[in-house]
């Protein structure tokens, strides 16, 4: 592929950090930045010495969502969704290294879905979310309705869909939505504090963490145990494991590879 | 005979079969097949073993036919290379036979998985008959086969669309025993096979014999056919030492005769 258009990509200790940079339509998706999305957290998947990623907006917003404007004709909602959106959700999901969204601003829609996708949050106090799919007659898709249910409940889930009205950076705290709140100018430095830590842990054990609660929203507690005690025997051959067994009783710090 | 498709490992009672072409993805020519049943062939006469693997790499069980075989042939010369001749020996093979999936299982890699008696699935196997996309069916069993293991209707979608699903999906429609990490596979694989070696290995032949009667007759010849084993048991050592040893409450320790 080309070199990116839509998106930024810098990398500093372990961490690689995708901006969504189409900050003139509020970094909106098109077709041509979710291809770029996906082809981004592939190559950070790839590489080894990349072990968090962070994903953020540039400018005023996190992302507004579908860019409603870029509708080719004749236009499939399910065709759209399953070539673009549904894959994306599932890659950011099935990583096997944290990823973090650093939501700037508003992040709305798929936007919205987008960030829910992530394994964590930290929100500028400017940020905003906002289900707005039924204020243009739409349901929410890119996973919002699996992520919202499971994160804040679906009574709340439901009242954040129906009445599409903007979740603050505070309530979203509150409500579970979001890790943390950061002043704005404090976000990217707070954000890079998280992910440098999480780029200098047990990236192995961080991602077979991540399998072991994919599996278990769709698994009862006797399937659950088998799946852990499989994936604790994979976790146990990591030098990640030696390393902190070892640090453990020489009394110092890990220095965990991510192997 | 030394093989150059596959590569034969033994640690006893256990044999594993991995199919060994990785720059084509597993497929399976000719030569690959042959092998496969010389080394089956082998495990049948060595009393040591009591069950084998069959297995490929992380990419791919086996991602199909190799496709070079079959470019300008025509059914006259398909029909005289008796190329479904080995997959015969595959069927009869009397042993317990695990495939341990990964990756790639399609077209004649899914009808190979599907000719073993257990299937294990790594999380990251693929499992489909694309034949149709060459203008093709399967044609080693995959039409007779993947109707018995997930049904008419889901057995139509798979070869009439040609797309493959996925490990849990193939779970759910029950074409596979258990969908387990892919680190884990050849350690999942082991310890089932590990634990059907350690049963008296003339009922497990029997009770795989007779499995296998149940696709292939009516339920009369079929309850017949168990019934007959059923009675030939009670002539083994083995049954004698496992009832003292369950009345006993020790563990059994089974000879094989």
């Amino acid at each position: 592929m080309d070199a990116f258009e839509t998106i930024l990509l810098e990398t500093r200790d372990g961490v690689r950090t995708i901006t969504l940079n189409r900050p003139e339509v509020l970094n909106a998706f098109n077709d041509r930045m979710l291809i770029e999305l996906r082809q981004a957290l592939r190559e950070a998947e790839r590489d080894e010495a990349v072990r968090c990623v962070v994903l953020t907006g540039a400018g005023r917003a996190f992302s507004s969502g579908q860019d409603l404007r870029a509708r080719t004709e004749p236009f499939s909602f399910a065709a759209h969704l399953r070539a673009h959106y549904n894959p994306l959700i599932l890659q950011v999901r099935s990583m096997e290294k944290p990823v973090l969204a650093a939501v700037n601003g508003v992040a709305a829609g798929a936007g919205c879905s987008l960030a829910l996708a992530c394994d964590l949050r930290i929100a500028s106090t400017q940020a905003q979310f906002i289900e707005v799919f039924s204020r243009v007659g739409l349901v929410p898709d890119s996973g919002s309705t699996y992520f919202l249910a499971r994160l804040v409940g679906i009574g709340k889930a439901l009242e954040l869909c129906l009445l599409a009205e903007p979740v603050g950076a505070e309530e979203a705290l509150r409500l579970g939505l979001v890790n943390w709140v950061a002043p704005p100018e404090e976000l990217m430095g707070r954000t890079m504090e998280i992910a440098t830590r999480l780029a200098q842990g047990p990236t192995r054990a961080y991602g077979l963490t991540k399998r072991a609660f994919l599996h278990t929203l769709q698994a009862d507690l006797a399937s659950t145990l088998e799946y852990e005690a499989m994936l604790q025997e994979i976790a146990g051959r990591t030098e990640d494991h030696r390393e902190g067994l070892a640090a453990f009783f020489e009394k110092r710090a890990p220095r965990f590879t991510g192997r | 005979m030394t093989f150059e498709a596959i590569r034969v490992t033994l640690e006893e009672p256990i044999a594993t079969i991995q199919i060994h072409r990785p720059k084509v993805l597993n497929a399976l020519d000719r030569q690959t097949m042959d092998e496969i049943v010389a080394a089956l062939e082998r495990f049948e006469s060595d009393d040591a073993v009591r069950v084998v693997i069959l297995t490929g790499d992380e990419r791919a069980f086996a991602a199909g036919a190799d496709i070079h075989e079959f470019r300008g042939a025509g059914p006259v010369r398909m029909l005289l290379e008796y190329r479904f001749q080995q997959w015969a020996r595959i069927r009869t093979f009397p042993k317990p036979l695990v495939a341990a999936v990964s990756g790639y299982c399609l077209g004649g890699g899914c009808e190979l998985a599907m000719a073993c008696d257990i299937i294990l699935a790594a999380e990251n196997a693929r499992f489909g008959q694309p034949e149709v996309n060459l203008g093709l069916m399967p044609g080693a069993g995959g039409t007779q086969r993947l109707v018995r293991a997930v049904g008419k209707h889901r057995a139509m979608e798979l070869i009439l669309t040609g797309r493959p699903i996925p490990a849990q999906q193939a779970y759910e429609w029950g074409l596979v025993n258990r969908v387990v990490p892919t680190e884990m596979l050849m350690d999942e694989a082991r310890a089932l096979a590990r634990e059907i070696a350690a049963k008296p290995p003339i009922a497990v032949r029997c009770a795989k014999e007779a499995i296998q009667m149940a696709l292939e007759a009516p339920l009369s010849v079929g309850l017949e056919y168990e019934r007959k084993l059923f009675y030939l048991l009670f002539a083994t050592e083995d049954k004698e030492e496992g009832i003292e040893a369950f009345l006993a409450k020790r563990p059994p320790v089974f000879r094989g005769r």
